[in-house]
C-alpha cells in the first residue's frame, strides 16, 4: 500500500464513508467529522505514519487536502 | 426582572465569531424588540446555537416572563416534531435557514439571523407562575421528559456560582458548551448577572478559529466536560501559551482521577485555577465544587456543597450515613433544587414537587475532611460527551424503528454497548443511532447476541447481558 492509499484508508475507516466521498471532505461536512471524529482521525494518522503531530497542525487539519500538506511537514509525502 | 441588563449599559455583553462587540444596552434592545412581538406569557421553543440571537432569545424570554424550552438547533427533525406535538409551543425562535421547514406556521419577526415563528397554538397549556425555563433530560433521544426550573432556582444558583467562582465584571468566558445544556447556561447566567462578557462561538476545540478567538479576545475562562479535557490533553494543552486564561471549570460527568491530577498540577504550576464541579439539570446546574486550593490534594473528588446548599448521604432504608468512606445515595438541599419534571403539556401547571430536596440518583461517599466522591449511579443513563443519554430511551428508539429486532443497551460513560439480535442490522443500527442522537458513532458499539436475557416478567437482565458478553 502506498502513502496515498494508506492516507485515504484512514479517512474512510474513521468516518465510515466510501472513497469517492473522501477527496473533497472538510471538517464538519459530515456528522462523523466532529471534534470526536477529529481526535480519532489524528490518532489514526499518527499511528499509520508513525508521527507525533504538533497542536497547530492538529487544529489546522481542516480537510482531506489540507492534511496532505500537513503530513508533508513530517516528511510524509502523500502520493 | 431576571437580568438587569441596563445596569451594565456600556459593558460588552457579547463578542461574536466575527469579532463584533455587542454592549449590554444593545443586547437589551435586541431582547425587547423580540419579546415585544410576543407580548404575553406563553411557551416558546428556543433552538440554540452559540450566537447572539439565541442568547437574546434566552435572556429576553426570561425577562419578559415568557417560558423557553431550550433545544439544540440541529436536533433531529422527527424528535423536534414530537416535542412540538407534546408541548404545543406558541412560538418557535429558530435560525432563519430553518424557518421554511415549518409549513403550518408563519414568520413574524427576523433579527440577527434568527426568525420568530408563530405556530397554530395559543396558550394550549397553563403555565405555573413560578415556571421560568424548561430543559431536556435526555434530549438527544427525544425523551419528552423536561426539567422545570423556576425564577428563584436560577437566581439562587447563579448567585452561588458567582460567589464561589468569584466572577467579576472583567471576566470573558468563551463558549465550549451548547446553550441548551445546563452547564452552558450556567456560564451564561453568571456572566449576565455580573455584567461580564461572553465570547460566543460555534467553533470547537479542534478548530484553529476557536483558539484564534480565545487569544484575540483574551478569554479568561472556559468550561469543559470530561471529554473536553481528554481532547485538551491530546492537543498538548499543557504546552500552550495562553496568558489571558485565568481559570478552567469541569463538570458534566466524572473526570478520570488521572486527568484531574494533571490539570490540577498544570494550574498550580502556571498560576491558573482548575475547578472541578458537580451538578444536575434537576438542581438548576451546580451542587458542588472543589475549591481550587484543594484541587491537587483532593483530586478525584467533586468537592463540597456550593454556598447555600447542603449534602447528605442515605442508605437503602433512607437513614442518614454519618461515617466517612461509606457509599450511599447523595441527597442535596438548596434553593436551586428545581420544581420537578414535566412529561406532558398538562404538567406545566404543576408547582414545586420537591420542596428544595433532591435525591440525586448518584452514589457517593465522603472522606474524613468532608469532601465528596462519586462512586456510581443508580439510574439507567450514561453521560456521553457530557450529555445524559437514557439507556431505556435509546432501546425504545431502536425498537420502534426496527420492528423485527430485540435490543438492550448498557455501557459506561462515553461508551455505549448496544446489543441486538439480528446480525444483518449491525451497521444500520449504528448509523441510525448516531444520526438520531447527533452523537459521533465512536461512542457506540453494536454487539450481536442470539437472545436478550430476560426474567419471567420479561424484564431485561442487564447484569447477565454484560456477563454473557465478557
Amino acid at each position: 500500500m502506498n502513502n496515498l492509499e494508506k492516507y485515504t484508508k484512514v479517512f474512510t475507516e474513521t468516518f465510515e464513508i466510501p472513497e469517492e466521498e473522501v477527496q473533497s471532505l472538510k471538517y464538519q461536512d459530515i456528522k462523523a467529522w466532529d471534534s470526536v471524529g477529529h481526535m480519532g482521525l489524528v490518532a489514526k494518522l499518527e499511528e499509520a505514519f508513525d508521527i507525533m503531530m504538533e497542536t497547530d497542525d492538529i487544529i489546522d487539519l481542516s480537510s482531506f487536502e489540507k492534511g496532505k500538506e500537513i503530513l508533508a511537514k513530517y516528511d510524509v509525502e502523500i502520493k | 426582572m431576571m437580568w438587569k441588563l441596563n445596569k451594565f449599559k456600556n459593558n460588552t455583553a457579547v463578542i461574536t465569531e466575527s469579532g463584533q462587540k455587542i454592549t449590554y444596552e444593545e443586547l437589551d434592545a435586541h431582547c425587547q424588540s423580540l419579546t415585544d412581538k410576543i407580548g404575553r406569557r406563553c411557551l416558546v421553543f428556543n433552538l440554540c446555537r452559540n450566537e447572539t440571537a439565541s442568547l437574546a432569545g434566552y435572556t429576553g424570554f426570561l425577562n419578559a416572563k415568557i417560558v423557553p424550552l431550550m433545544l439544540k438547533a440541529d436536533l433531529d427533525k422527527d424528535l423536534l416534531k414530537s416535542f412540538i406535538i407534546t408541548y404545543k409551543p406558541d412560538y418557535l425562535h429558530v435560525p432563519s435557514d430553518m424557518a421554511a421547514a415549518f409549513t403550518d406556521s408563519r414568520e413574524i419577526y427576523k433579527n440577527l439571523g434568527y426568525s420568530l415563528i408563530k405556530t397554530p397554538y395559543n396558550n394550549e397549556f397553563e403555565l405555573h407562575d413560578e415556571l421560568a425555563l424548561l430543559l431536556t433530560t435526555s434530549g438527544s433521544t427525544g425523551s419528552p421528559k423536561l426539567v422545570r426550573q423556576s425564577y428563584k432556582n436560577i437566581e439562587a444558583n447563579t448567585k452561588s456560582i458567582v460567589k464561589y467562582l468569584n466572577i467579576e465584571e472583567t471576566e470573558r468566558a468563551i463558549t465550549t458548551l451548547p446553550m441548551n445544556y445546563t452547564y452552558g447556561i450556567s456560564i451564561i447566567n453568571t456572566h449576565l448577572m455580573t455584567g461580564a462578557c461572553l465570547i460566543l462561538t460555534e467553533k470547537g476545540l479542534m478548530q484553529k478559529e476557536f483558539w484564534q478567538q480565545l487569544k484575540e479576545n483574551k478569554a479568561t475562562s472556559f468550561g469543559g466536560v470530561p471529554y473536553t479535557y481528554e481532547m485538551l490533553e491530546r492537543l498538548r494543552f499543557f504546552r500552550m501559551d495562553l496568558p489571558s486564561l485565568k481559570y478552567l471549570t469541569q463538570a458534566g460527568g466524572k473526570l478520570s482521577p488521572d486527568l484531574h491530577e494533571k490539570f490540577a498540577k498544570w494550574a498550580i504550576e502556571n498560576d491558573k485555577k482548575f475547578i472541578v464541579m458537580y451538578g444536575q439539570t434537576e438542581a438548576t446546574a451546580r451542587m458542588a465544587y472543589l475549591p481550587c486550593e484543594k484541587s491537587l490534594e483532593k483530586y478525584g473528588s467533586m468537592g463540597i456543597a456550593i454556598p447555600g446548599g447542603k449534602f447528605s448521604l442515605i442508605d437503602e432504608n433512607g437513614e442518614e450515613i454519618t461515617t466517612p468512606e461509606t457509599v450511599g445515595e447523595l441527597v442535596y438541599e438548596g434553593d436551586n433544587v428545581t420544581l420537578g419534571y414535566a412529561q406532558c403539556g398538562d404538567d406545566l401547571k404543576k408547582g414545586d414537587e420537591r420542596g428544595g430536596r433532591l435525591v440525586t440518583g448518584d452514589m457517593a461517599k465522603f472522606d474524613k475532611d468532608g469532601f465528596f466522591y462519586i462512586a456510581g449511579r443508580k439510574k439507567r443513563f450514561l453521560k456521553i460527551y457530557g450529555n445524559r443519554v437514557n439507556l431505556d430511551e435509546t432501546e425504545r428508539l431502536i425498537k420502534s424503528n426496527f420492528k423485527d429486532i430485540d435490543c438492550a443497551c448498557t455501557g459506561i460513560d462515553d461508551k455505549m454497548d448496544i446489543f441486538i439480535t439480528n446480525p444483518l442490522y449491525k451497521e444500520i443500527v449504528l448509523k441510525f443511532i448516531s444520526a438520531k442522537t447527533g452523537i459521533n458513532h465512536n461512542a457506540f458499539t453494536v454487539n450481536i447476541i442470539s437472545e436478550i436475557p430476560k426474567n419471567e416478567a420479561g424484564k431485561t437482565l442487564y447484569k447477565e447481558l454484560e456477563l454473557s458478553y465478557v
